[in-house]
């Protein structure tokens, strides 16, 4: 099973608003998502939100890739109450790179881009308020990444307060 | 003039939480008051972190399915239907009938649970004690069916990749049944101690106002929304399980106010007894797991499935590799995107209005913080 082209009113719109930056749009296992370039996300789900009706942002992740060069993919669910249509908008982003918060347009995105950066160290540009969320504020290292372990934490605190060199 | 002190200013910064019983579990708010009056409000959360999502990523596909339950664990059945959604999405298995009808089974009255643990803990946060005593007998029947099916009452663990793992006892459909039986009556009963009782109404009415455009605008789902005048449920709007099948209403109501996600949640558990009582009387028979491997494998990509959970869109957004172990499991938690709302809840109105508020948000801190 691949995924396979996805075609329709809505892609051709975007496609001639878009152009190049727009580098596939697909459908799999009857879910759709388009994947952007990362400079025309922000813009891009503006215009879903103010001329397509996409004006819910159910959700916003990350995934960590650690083998490609791009390193993380940011995934942004979309759905329209007009249309009741739910899309994704996938990006890939090297490590380092700094997306455009979403805030202004999705106020949801204000706790989600703040649990990503949390997770899996991403900065976003503009964001208001740009804190750890569900990890305490010292804790070091972004849990989600791959090559994160938790036996790093644990080395460093025995480190530390007993002066061996490894827990475990 | 005198240098201003601290007796000069007239904003106090209070702490409240994570160990206060209006809260629901370990969340702490700091409120910045003005006497009484909430000028704002910054949620910290995260007590509860477990880093489940990161545990998905070395457990098998199957091996994850009990930890879901920790999620929501006053609905544990519903976060166990939706993660077994999602995989299945992925593998593209068929789940048979009869399993699909005892899942909308389990999950409703999983839903009634639900609503009725949230209703006795937000009238006592108001202060009316006895309701409280009342949802409890009532939910506790509820359970009883729970544990006689699959042995736990909360984190049941109930459901399996492809369907079922247990057949339905005997004499389970005479008990839904007369657990409905015995619980619409009850509603009533709650309903005339609470729905024109002065007190209530007084603390109630125009608390926490949240507009359907500013629910859309924070992502807010379930009861909050539709308390708002918006007619979205999932269960309608992107059936699965068979829930169009079944003939049943989305309550609405206009002001979104806290009085109205009372309403709301009141009407939802009338319906799911609608639903349960169709479910049981349909119930065909046959087999109860689908087609599924025993090492499950399912091929690259990922999927978004997302179900009407007790508290708001409840999603799963899974991404496989191709190999035995889950590559990314993401979960959209209701409860984490509605309380990023209590702020805009909350600013103007009095300390007593925050716990109501936090009430009516339907909170479970395990879904919060994962």
């Amino acid at each position: 099973m691949a995924a396979t082209p996805w075609e329709s009113d809505l892609v051709q719109q975007l496609k001639e608003q878009f152009g190049e930056s727009l580098l596939e749009a697909s459908s799999y296992v009857g879910q759709n998502f388009i994947i952007a370039k990362p400079d025309v996300v922000t813009s891009l789900i503006e215009y879903l939100k103010f001329e397509a009706d996409f004006d819910y942002l159910v959700d916003l992740t990350a995934v960590d890739w650690p083998k490609r060069a791009e390193r993380f993919d940011l995934v942004y669910i979309l759905y329209s109450f007009a249309r009741n249509e739910r899309i994704r908008i996938k990006t890939r982003i090297p490590e380092g790179y700094r997306p455009a918060s979403v805030v202004r347009a999705h106020r949801t995105a204000n706790w989600l881009e703040r649990e990503i950066f949390d997770m899996f160290g991403i900065e976003f540009e503009g964001h208001p308020d740009l804190r750890r969320i569900l990890m305490p504020e010292d804790w070091q290292g972004h849990p989600l990444r791959k090559d994160y372990t938790v036996l790093q934490q644990d080395d460093r605190w025995v480190h530390e307060n007993l002066g061996i060199e490894k827990g475990q | 003039m005198p240098e201003a002190t601290f007796l000069d200013s007239t904003e106090l910064v209070l702490n409240m939480g994570p160990q206060h019983p209006s809260t629901h579990g370990v969340l702490r708010v700091i409120l910045k008051l003005d006497g009484e009056k909430v000028l704002g409000t910054d949620c910290v959360v995260g007590y509860l972190h477990r880093g489940i999502e990161k545990i998905a990523e070395n457990r098998t596909w199957a091996q994850f399915n009990p930890y879901v339950d920790r999620f929501d664990y006053v609905a544990a059945v519903s976060n166990g239907l939706a993660y077994c959604l999602a995989v299945e999405k992925l593998l593209n298995a068929e789940v048979p009938p009869r399993a699909q009808a005892v899942r909308v089974i389990l999950t409703e009255l999983n839903r009634i649970g639900s609503h009725l643990l949230w209703l006795g803990t937000h009238a006592l946060d108001i202060g009316a004690i006895t309701p409280v005593f009342y949802t409890f007998r009532e939910r506790e029947e509820s359970l009883k069916i729970l544990e006689k099916y699959c042995g736990a009452r909360l984190t049941t663990h109930a459901f399996r990749i492809g369907g079922l793992q247990f057949e339905t006892y005997d004499g389970f459909e005479k008990d839904v049944l007369a657990f409905c039986d015995l619980f619409l009556p009850k509603v009533d009963e709650y309903e005339e101690l609470l729905t024109n009782n002065r007190i209530w109404i007084g603390r109630l009415q125009n608390v926490g106002i949240l507009t359907g455009e500013e629910c859309k605008e924070y992502g807010v789902t379930g009861p909050v929304l539709r308390a708002a005048g918006v007619k979205w449920d999932i269960r309608k709007a992107m059936p699965y399980s068979g829930y169009e099948k079944y003939d049943f209403e989305i309550p609405i109501r206009a002001n979104g106010d806290t009085y109205d996600r009372y309403i709301v949640r009141m009407q939802e558990m009338r319906q799911s007894v609608r639903i349960i009582r169709q479910a049981v009387e349909g119930l065909p028979a046959g087999p109860i797991l689908g087609r599924v491997a025993k090492v499950l494998k399912p091929p690259v990509g990922e999927a978004y499935v997302s179900i009407e959970a007790p508290k708001g869109e409840l999603g799963f957004y899974v991404v496989s590799d191709g190999g035995p172990q889950p590559y990314r499991v993401r979960v959209r938690p209701p409860s984490f995107i509605n309380l990023q709302a209590l702020d805009r809840m909350v600013r103007g109105m009095l300390i007593a209005d925050v716990v109501a508020v936090i009430g009516t948000l339907d909170i479970v801190l395990g879904e919060v913080d994962r």
